[in-house]
Formats: C-alpha cells, structure tokens, sequence
C-alpha cells in the first residue's frame, strides 16, 4: 500500500509533529519510533508513563437485540470461550474469537458496560471480526465505534499524570472499565494495557485525541512511544502478537491461554462449551496437548527472531518447534523470545537449542512474562 | 578519493589494499540503537554483495554486504561488549570489518561523499 493510501489516526498530526518515524501498519501509517528510539523508550514507560496511539485498533459495541445485557452476553459466549455471563458491569476480561478447528481468529477485550459489551480488536482483524459478529449473532447489534480513537497510557507513573486530570481513576483496579470526564471528553476507560505495567486505555471521540494526548503530554513523566517498543514491552511481559504467537492454526491450549477459560465453559461447568472448536479445547484442556507455547532466553547478546527453528539438540535432529517472537528486551538487557516447543520441553529451565544463521544457539526455556507484571490488583 | 559510499549506506575508507567499513550515519539513524553486531571471521572470502556482518536493532536484524571482493581481515573487537558504538559513531570508532581488496577496479562503481549526499537526499 502507498503512503497517500495509508489511513491516519486522529492523532497523525500530533505524531508527525514529534517526529514521529511512519510506518504502514494494518494499513494505517502509524508511528514506529520518535527521536529517542525504541531502547529508550521502552525504558522510559517502565520507568514513568509512555502514551500510545492505538486508534488503529477496532472498537465494537455489542447489544442484544432485545436491549438485554444479559442476552449479549450469552450471544457473545458463542463465539468465545471465555464466561462473558459473569463479566460484571465494569469489568473487562481478555479473550479469543475461534474456529471450528479450536484455532484462533482473533484475541480481544471484552468490557461489560451496563447493557452493552464493548470489544476491542486487532487492526489487522477488524473487517474480518465485524463480519463474523454480524454473520454469527442475528440477535445483535454490532456497532463499529469509527468516531473513537484509543490511547494506551502505561507505566508506573501513569496513575498519576491520568488522575492529574481525572482523578477518579486512582480508585480502579485492574481490569475495571468506567467512563470518565477527561477534560471535557466522554471518555472509556479501563485499566489495562499491553506493556505489564500498570497503566489505562483510554477510549475517546475523535475529535477529542489530541487535545487530551496533548494534555497528558504536557505532564513531565508522559513521554509519546511508538509501536517498535510496544511489541518488545509485551514481548517481555509474555503477552500474544495475534498473527505472530497465535492464529488460526493454534488453539487457547497450545498457546498457554487457558486461564482465560473459566470453568464455567469448561467439562461439567454450567455452560460447556457451545463455541467453535469447543470439542477440541475442551478436550485439549483435560488431555492436554503436544506442544505449548514457552519464554526462551537465548544464550549470549543475538536475539534470536520469530521463524527461527528450535530443537532438542545441536545437531539439528530433534526438531521441537519455532520462535513466533523474538526481540532484544531493553529491561531484561538480554534476547528474549517466545515460540512452540514440544510439551515434553516446555517445562522451564529446559535447556533447548535455536538455529541462528545455521549455528546452534543454546536456549533455556522461561517462565512468561519475562518482566514482572506491575498491575494494580 | 579514498572516501567510498554504497547504495547500501556503507562507507569504506581505502588505505592501499585494504578497506575499513562500516555503515553510515543516515543508516545508523535509519536503524536505530543496535543490541548486537556479528561479523564474518577473519579470513573469510567473499564476493560484492554477499553479507559480511548483521547487525541487529530491538526490532530487526540488517545485513551489512561486501561492496567489492575481497577476504575480510579483522572485526571492530569492542562492538561484542558496546555495538551501541556502531549507533554513536557510525562513520568512526564504530567500524565494522576491515577487508581486503581483490579487486581494486571496482572501486570505480561506487559513490563518493557528494554523490552518496544526492543519493539520500
């Protein structure tokens, strides 16, 4: 795609202005770096508060057709395994669209705000999630928030520079979701993010961004991040790159997202089942699986890249998977990267082997995230 | 002229029959902080255009390309603990690989400091 066919956030202007380095992404041009790169950057949301453009993403509100909360949600429960029911008003929980197969067609958020349900997609997704909602659930409406761009602000000074001008948001908790004045901007806020700092995404109308991204950019601890240090933030957090860690060939399972299916979607909870590929998750989740998605730490200073192949030995003759991440992690000042090993491997400190330009590079299987996850419970 | 640029923003200085390389300052730029540098060994020889080094930012790893032929002679040693120095001073103490020359009448085919400025300009 050609940068005159590139979508612009309503933030371009702001990232253009900050030198912003911009790149096609999900086709919109959006910011890969500014003047401090990506090492810094990254250091600087785990040290203060990075604020990100995510307006890429797609924002969905969900209502049962009869106007019922409760009836979304059940509908919703067809396509997802995760118990959506229960969700309550306020809260938000992580989840994946699925298939037939019990492979993955996307991960979202999924916030229950009195009788709606509001998703957030990945850019990449967005066409083919809102036609699979509208094919799937006759009984609801799906609409697509085009108007609203969305901000990530993340880091542990994030609570602060946020409350400076809206501070009811010191009382939530991880995952709450509330809609909050923030300078006079309708906002929807949850506290949540994609880095494993504590921080909030904040959803706002459009015509809003960026005067609000240009009030908490006035705060001296807020500093603009681009998307090279939000991929290598929730690399060492262990959090998926839908497309790279997960798709459609790999199941919740296999991908060590079980946690996110309650008990109640699973063998002998109240609602068993009843989404695509329930059959094979479910069983998956009692029988297990023949490969899992790990942490490795690569040996010395090369990272070692998504595609690269990993095997049990330095001869190359027991091959166990692939890495689907891998990046330089500037907090843990080492390789990290992340890919599907044969379960009998999986168990950490496993010590595995990665082809690297046709060398053997000695890896060690980690427990994810890499970097301690710093959410306010 | 002993100052040589490449389409692939490499510089080589040219001292007799030897070349000093590394990347310039626009691609040092372009690629941003680097985590890691590994070159060739000593010894290895190579052909225009084969890799002689990669060198790796957070987000992706480059390939530096021999501009001539020739057999790489040494690496910069301090880029294994500090290739951050490749990012800091790409045109000086971050330099790559030193080379041999095989054959000197390539030289022809590449950029000086002026036309190399046009190229990026």
């Amino acid at each position: 795609m050609s940068a005159d066919t590139l979508l612009h956030t309503p933030l371009f202007t702001l990232h253009e202005e900050a030198g912003g380095k911009m790149v096609p992404f999900a086709g919109y041009a959006m910011p890969l770096n500014y003047a401090d790169g990506i090492m810094a950057e990254h250091r600087h949301v785990r040290e203060h508060a990075g604020l990100f453009d995510v307006s890429h993403m797609g924002q969905v509100r969900l209502r049962a057709r009869s106007g019922d909360g409760e009836a979304a949600a059940h509908a919703l429960e067809r396509l997802v395994p995760a118990d959506i029911v229960a969700l309550k008003n306020g809260r938000q929980r992580y989840t994946q669209f699925t298939n037939e197969k019990g492979g993955i067609l996307d991960d979202l958020m999924v916030a229950r705000m009195g009788e709606s349900l509001l998703l957030v997609i990945n850019a990449a997704c967005k066409d083919a999630d809102i036609a699979h909602l509208q094919d799937e659930l006759a009984d609801c409406l799906v609409e697509v928030l085009e108007d609203r761009a969305l901000l990530a602000l993340q880091g542990p000074a994030a609570e602060d520079a946020l409350a400076a001008l809206a501070p009811a948001v010191r009382d939530m908790k991880f995952m709450d979701v509330r809609d909050v004045d923030v300078d006079g901007a309708l906002c929807i806020i949850s506290r949540s993010g994609y880095t494993g700092e504590d921080g909030f995404e904040i959803s706002l109308p459009a015509m809003d961004a960026s005067r609000v991204a240009r009030k908490l950019l006035e705060q001296p601890a807020v500093k603009l991040i681009g998307l090279g240090a939000r991929d290598s933030l929730r690399l060492e957090a262990g959090m998926c790159l839908y497309g790279s860690d997960i798709d459609e060939t790999t199941t919740p399972v296999e991908a060590a997202l079980e946690w996110s299916i309650q008990k109640s979607r699973r063998r002998g909870g109240a609602r068993e089942g009843g989404f695509p590929g329930a059959d094979v998750i479910l069983a998956q989740l009692e029988e297990g699986v023949s490969r899992r998605r790990v942490g490795l730490l690569p040996e010395g200073r090369a990272p070692v890249r998504g595609g690269a192949p990993l095997y049990a030995d330095v001869e190359f003759a027991t091959p166990l998977g692939k890495v689907t991440s891998g990046a330089f992690g500037p907090t843990v000042e080492a390789p990290v990267a992340m890919g599907y090993v044969a379960t009998d491997y999986a168990t950490p400190q496993t010590p595995i082997v990665a082809e690297l330009r046709g060398r053997a590079v000695p890896a060690t299987v980690h427990v994810l995230p890499f970097v301690p996850a710093r959410f306010k419970r | 002229m002993t100052l040589y640029f490449t389409k692939d923003h490499e510089w080589l200085r040219v001292e007799g029959e030897s070349a000093t390389v590394g990347i310039t300052k626009h691609a040092a730029e372009e690629l941003g902080e680097l985590v890691f540098v590994e070159t060739r060994d000593a010894g290895t020889v190579v052909q225009a255009g084969e890799s002689i080094a990669v060198v790796e930012s957070v987000k992706a790893a480059s390939d530096i390309y021999a501009p001539v032929d020739g057999e790489v002679l040494d690496n910069n040693p301090q880029l294994s603990d500090d290739p951050a120095r490749v990012s800091s001073d790409p045109e000086g103490e971050g330099w790559i690989v030193k080379f041999r020359l095989s054959n000197p009448d390539q030289l022809a085919s590449l950029m000086d400091a002026d036309a190399y400025a046009a190229f990026i300009a």
